[in-house]
């Protein structure tokens, strides 16, 4: 009984150990359940388990402020946060909120860009997950033409 | 078939900047083809990997609202000539692509 009790207590700290390893980047699984959502909030339960975040102004967010091609949107994110773990992408009025989410290693700078669809005129969430919490910002793009190709 | 990525990597100082675009349609299944009438099936890049050395430094998840021909743009520190760059993706139809290039 009490040997028991005490391998799974060296287990449980051999596993914390582990843990406490620099982060290795490991390949996640294509996280469907949330690509598939249709509330931004839904979305961000199902990536990152809360749909909770911290606004943060150490989150840069650059998007146009009006996009005549809703198809093609740049956006850029960099942060001054650290310890990031992941960046994702977030378009509140989009049919699947969720854009793009980017797992960074511990040497690459939380500084990314990429180009996105955007159905209509939303707000576009910056979502920036480190070891402290889940911090956010956004800004509204406005859509004159949209891109999704209903 | 040649690969259907570009990739421009710059290097300055320990900092690589890696700039990469990827031909590919990223269908999202919505849009209908204007000659039949009849909706194009949905096809696009899921996931996408860059690795310095065979290291990960990049795993992206896409959706179909990424745009068509998706650029993406990184930084990763500790880089210097000679690393080997690797971009690689699959897509929603179990199609692969890769390129690999050395910093300069």
């Amino acid at each position: 009984m009490h040997a028991g009790r005490r391998l799974v207590l060296k287990g449980g700290i051999a596993l914390a150990a582990l843990v406490s390893f620099p982060r290795i980047l490991l390949a996640a699984a294509w996280p469907d359940k949330a690509f598939s959502s249709t509330t931004a909030g839904q979305a961000m339960i199902d990536l990152l388990g809360t749909d909770q975040t911290t606004p943060s102004d150490q989150i840069r967010l650059k998007v146009p402020e009006i996009a005549e091609n809703g198809a093609v949107v740049p956006v850029t994110i960099s942060t001054s946060l650290e310890n990031v773990e992941s960046i994702s992408i977030v378009v509140e009025n989009n049919p699947r909120p969720l854009v793009a989410t980017f797992e960074i290693s511990p040497e690459t700078l939380p500084d990314i860009s990429s180009r996105i669809k955007m159905g209509e005129t939303s707000d576009v969430m910056a979502v920036v997950k480190t070891d402290a919490g889940i911090f956010s910002t956004s800004k509204q793009v406005k859509v004159t033409i949209g891109g999704c190709g209903g | 078939m040649a690969s259907k990525i570009k990739v421009k990597a710059k290097l300055s100082g320990d900092i690589a900047e890696i700039k990469t675009l990827m031909l590919h349609p990223m269908e999202t299944g919505a849009r209908k083809d204007p000659d039949t009438g009849a909706l194009v099936p949905m096809h696009h890049i899921t996931q996408l990997t860059l690795t310095k050395n065979g290291e990960p430094i990049v795993v992206a998840n896409l959706s179909t609202a990424v745009a068509k021909n998706p650029y993406f743009s990184c930084k990763v520190r500790g880089a210097k000539a000679g690393d080997t760059l690797k971009i690689s993706w699959v897509d929603n139809l179990g199609a692969t692509d890769e390129l690999e290039t050395v910093l300069g």
